[in-house]
């Protein structure tokens, strides 16, 4: 029984009914021991009353060093809410695909529920564990034992984002590349850019292990890593005849609705004119006993995407058609290449202007040029729609002229 | 580069540019990056003034702010927190 006057929520509790779960339910169970998310709740009355929202954003709030990880939250009536007040947000960096031991959930809950409200949200769609609010005076105790735990703060702000990944290998027989093990040495590798944030703006990398691209890394992250193969697909003829034998229709269900009529069923074989698949999955999908991806595999790398903020919405185009993502070398090449990418970005964005933005701005050929990769085919993304065609000449000087 | 400029230098000019134009200017870290090496040249460079502004951020001289991007400035109550 709460030791509080638990608020009237008369509009929310309309939320309450019908047959799927309720997060109001949820907080109400939580605000009997908590007064935070008792005030938490009458804050969003208010808001669901008025059609107004009460928070504020931003501010100073973070721990000693890091530029990331916590987002201040404030309210902006903290005379009705004391409770709410500050009800800033912590993001934890999750485990490379969100693998957690039943222990590790233990901490991370025994952390939050003597520190912050005790909820949670499993996760955010940047891909981190998030915390929902805490005050400014627990930020500091909370991040101490955190790390005391092995955990640490993800990214936020104008820094590189918690980068995610799908389960990949670990649970995916599609999986291109190690997607977990480049995701965990990405983190590692750029933990001052995750903490201190440098760049005109956010920076996301989601790596996919395939095509499917299950982390949606296409409309998600600034730079995309999807798994690719670049010899043949594979097939096995007796699968395929055991698929049919069980009444699949193959041409119906497959050959016919490939995108670029690469493949052809003759009623007892598949047969692939590789050259023409895009990777779209399809076949793969309809038919994963009797077709692979290739075993040249590795991984296509893709720029740009983003979500509506300042501009609208963007997806990844293709930067890189082809890279082996190599352990040995500790995938260097990809490292490299951030280099690259990053100091052009930083030289030339402008404040809050993503990756893709900056592309559009100064066009998809002095990027490439200053990055120092060659066009290729696969860099177009629609037909030109300029009809005029400005011949810029590379010649050197042979002092001839 | 024999004259290069200590660290710490640089760390204290970042700090009372942030100081002198507080409240006034917010300044990225790529803002007070540039400053710096506008007005050394080529007695710093990019890494060194990464190293100062850990060393700003580390010793609690300045903090990372955020208002729709990140930005240096002084520690206290400001922006969101304040009850305007």
């Amino acid at each position: 029984m709460a030791d509080h006057k638990l608020r009237e929520t008369p509009l929310l509790d309309d939320l309450q009914k019908g047959p799927w779960p309720s997060f109001v339910t949820d907080m109400k169970k939580i605000a009997e021991r908590k007064p935070m998310v008792n005030d938490l709740l009458g804050q969003l009355e208010l808001s669901y009353k008025e059609r107004v929202g009460h928070w504020k954003h931003g501010g100073l709030v973070g721990v000693i060093g890091y530029g990331g990880g916590v987002i201040g939250r404030y309210s902006d009536s903290p005379d009705k809410f004391p409770d709410v007040a500050h009800f800033h947000t912590v993001r934890v960096n999750q485990p490379s695909g969100w693998f957690y031991t039943s222990q590790a959930l233990r901490d991370l809950c025994d952390i939050w529920e003597a520190h912050g409200s005790g909820m949670t949200n499993m996760h955010g769609s940047t891909g981190d564990c998030v915390f929902l609010g805490t005050t400014s005076e627990e930020l500091e105790p909370i991040f101490a034992k955190l790390t005391e735990k092995g955990w640490d703060l993800g990214g936020s702000g104008s820094d590189v984002r918690t980068p995610s990944c799908c389960n990949a290998m670990a649970r995916c027989e599609y999986a291109c590349y190690d997607a977990m093990d480049v995701c965990y040495n990405i983190t590692m590798e750029y933990q001052d850019e995750l903490h201190r944030p440098a760049f005109p703006y956010k920076w996301k990398f989601k790596f996919a292990g395939c095509p499917n691209d299950c982390v949606a890394s296409i409309a998600r992250s600034d730079l995309s890593v999807i798994g690719t193969w670049r010899d043949d697909i594979r097939i096995d003829q007796a699968a395929v005849k055991a698929y049919a034998d069980t009444g699949m229709d193959i041409r119906a269900d497959v050959t016919r609705k490939c995108p670029t009529a690469c493949m052809r069923y003759d009623g007892k074989e598949i047969h692939i004119n590789n050259r023409q698949c895009n990777r779209c999955m399809h076949c793969i999908n309809a038919m994963p006993k009797a077709l692979r991806p290739g075993k040249d595999t590795g991984a296509t790398i893709l720029i740009g995407g983003k979500a509506p903020i300042i501009e609208g919405a963007l997806l990844s185009s293709v930067l890189v058609p082809f890279m082996k993502m190599d352990k040995d070398d500790d995938y260097q090449e990809f490292k490299d290449l951030m280099e690259r990418i990053w100091e052009f970005w930083d030289e030339h964005g402008v404040n809050r202007e993503r990756i893709g933005e900056c592309i559009e701005r100064v066009g998809l050929g002095n990027f490439l040029e200053a990055i120092e990769v060659d066009p290729q085919p696969e860099h177009v993304k629609h037909p030109r729609t300029n009809p005029y065609i400005f011949y810029e000449e590379y010649f050197e000087d042979d002092g001839t002229g | 580069m024999s004259d290069a400029m200590p660290t710490a230098q640089i760390a204290d000019e970042m700090y009372n540019m942030v100081k002198e134009y507080a409240g006034k200017k917010r300044f990225k870290a790529s803002d007070l990056t540039k400053e710096i090496i506008s007005k050394h040249g080529d007695k710093v460079n990019k890494k060194d003034c990464k190293a100062a502004i850990r060393e700003l951020m580390d010793s609690g001289r300045c903090v990372y702010g955020y208002a729709g991007g990140s930005f240096s400035a002084l520690p206290g109550e400001e922006g969101a927190a304040k009850s305007d």
